[in-house]
């Protein structure tokens, strides 16, 4: 039999340190749903997404009941948008209401994909599919869209950047009466990871399979109560703790989507390593940075320890997982961590840190609230210095930022749920970089990415 | 197909034989019991045989964790697997 305290040490894990399974995200490609009358696309769309993740959220609730552990989230990722949208022509909030209608129908309470692919150039559909997120984003509530605007290969597109500028502005002043939920449900990408299961940055590559089945852990609360059992070891040893804690949570991780893709006939594709924090206490990626030593996330250090901890949670589970991949990190989204929102309400964690903290983690500036005075052109800047730490570093970044319309620093909004709550965070508003960003073109691609 | 049960809560007479007589009732064979008591504290790990049971999974897992709340224990329900694959290589 097993051993008892091996036996404690799960029930543990899941009944008081809030381990789960984040997602379990079926990607679906739309390829062959592609017509040239759009509402016929609409139509195949439809009829493909309800017929493949029919049975999504009852397989989902069964494996949650057989093995006892938590479920949180059934997703479905689907083929950009934008390339149906080259197809048909017309206007693409067709499709964002489509989408939203399949995702009622199937149960699942996310589905990304209502994206561009644009990091060298736009192709037919792109401009008209980023002009339309503020209104698919406001006149849905279940779609997510993000736009690749960058990658390593190919250097920065800074007239797709100008544009997201806008789009987030717009998407935050049209949905300002609903705490300008719209930009929660907006990425910008670089280097986008094609296999991605979290939202709301989630789409199916064009390079997946027809359909499959991608799993994303959570377990913040985990490694933070496993270090805590370790108050004077030193940093060696508390790497080696997070590696045997992620990887008994990517194991259970590799169960589940195993699990899932042989109920619903559907291959298994990756386990996504990331520790996902909720806004919930004790499941918060910056009270593990405070555990470590910090007295506060955001301090001096902090770069350092989430370098450790994100290197490590991917040591520990790359053994534990036949098949890792999407964008396996710690996530650092603000309104979603107890302990980020805390230091960033007390003014020890700001925006430049934050930046510095995307150079060695997942994914980037995540769910930030910035003033609502803040401009197109800053938002563009923010969103191009953060490209640019991801082309630069080979790694996929990202920006989620959230205006603030007609608010300012000291205030706060409130998004709900898994999506939290954030203060407004102040921005270096005074200098403009609008020259900067007007000027358009491309950043070349840089040295790293010859290396063929 | 193995499941464990856990029951843990504070330490007081009958919680083995109503716990058993509730696995009886569907059909789920016990294959091994380990318990202690540590302090007030009970704490006891069944591996229980469900391959024949009549009730389906969800059903016992109602209905142990009802138990537990009649008789003020914690009592969880979870396939085997779970704890082979988070502890064993």
């Amino acid at each position: 039999m097993l051993n008892i305290t091996d036996i404690m040490e799960t029930i543990t894990m899941i009944q008081e340190e809030n381990l789960d399974i984040r997602t379990i995200t079926m990607g679906i490609s739309l390829l062959d749903c592609a017509d040239s009358d759009i509402d016929a696309s609409c139509r195949k769309i439809y009829e493909k997404i309800t017929r493949l993740a029919g049975n999504l959220v009852a397989v989902g609730d069964e494996i949650e009941a057989k093995y006892g552990i938590p479920i949180i989230n059934k997703r479905i990722s689907v083929t950009p948008i934008a390339m149906l949208a080259a197809v048909s022509g017309g206007d693409p909030v067709k499709y964002a209401h489509t989408l939203e209608k399949a995702a009622l129908a199937v149960g699942v309470n996310f589905i990304g994909g209502y994206s561009a692919l644009v990091h060298k150039g736009f192709s037919a559909g792109d401009k008209e599919l980023i002009e339309s997120i503020p209104e698919a984003l406001a006149t849905t509530t279940r779609v997510c869209s993000s736009v690749n605007i960058g990658t390593t290969k190919s250097g920065i597109n800074m007239d797709a950047v100008g544009m997201m500028g806008k789009v987030v502005r717009k998407a935050a002043e049209i949905t300002a009466d609903r705490d300008s939920i719209a930009c929660a449900k907006l990425v910008v990408f670089c280097n986008a990871p094609e296999d991605n299961p979290f939202m709301a940055g989630a789409f199916h590559g064009v390079g997946e399979p027809d359909c499959v089945i991608n799993v994303g852990v959570s377990g913040p609360g985990v490694v933070h109560a496993a270090i805590k059992k370790c108050p004077d070891g030193d940093l060696t040893q508390i790497a080696d703790i997070i590696k045997r804690t992620a990887f008994k949570i990517t194991r259970m991780g590799q169960l589940v989507g195993t699990e899932a893709s042989e109920k619903l006939g559907v291959p298994f594709g990756i386990v996504d390593l990331s520790l996902a924090p909720t806004p919930a206490v004790g499941d918060s990626v910056a009270h593990i940075l405070e555990e470590m030593g910090l007295e506060v996330c955001g301090t001096h250090g902090t770069t350092a320890a989430l370098a450790l901890l994100n290197d490590a949670v991917k040591k520990g589970g790359v053994m534990a997982s036949s098949h890792v991949g999407g964008l396996s990190g710690a996530f650092i989204p603000v309104s979603e961590d107890a302990g980020m929102i805390a230091a960033a309400r007390s003014g020890d964690l700001k925006i430049e840190k934050l930046e510095a903290m995307t150079a060695v983690c997942s994914v980037g500036l995540d769910m930030i609230v910035v003033p609502g005075d803040t401009t197109a052109d800053v938002i563009s800047a923010i969103i191009a210095d953060e490209a640019a730490i991801g082309m630069v570093n080979s790694k996929t970044t990202a920006v989620r930022v959230i205006p603030a319309i007609g608010k300012g620093v000291g205030e706060e909004l409130e998004f709900g749920g898994l999506l939290g709550s954030g203060p407004v965070m102040p921005v270096n508003n005074t200098k403009s970089p609008a020259k900067f960003i007007s000027r358009g073109g491309r950043i070349p691609a840089p040295l790293q990415s010859l290396k063929n | 197909m193995k499941a464990i049960v856990s029951v843990i809560g504070k330490d007081t007479y009958g919680i083995l034989a109503k716990v058993s007589a509730a696995c009886a009732e569907c059909r789920a064979n016990i294959v091994d019991v380990t318990q202690s008591v540590l302090q007030d504290m009970f704490v006891m790990i069944m591996l229980v045989d469900i391959s024949e049971y009549n009730c389906d999974f969800a059903e016992l897992r109602e209905k142990l964790e009802s138990l537990g709340n009649e008789i003020g224990m914690k009592i969880s329900v979870m396939h085997e697997d779970i704890f082979n694959s988070m502890h064993r290589i």
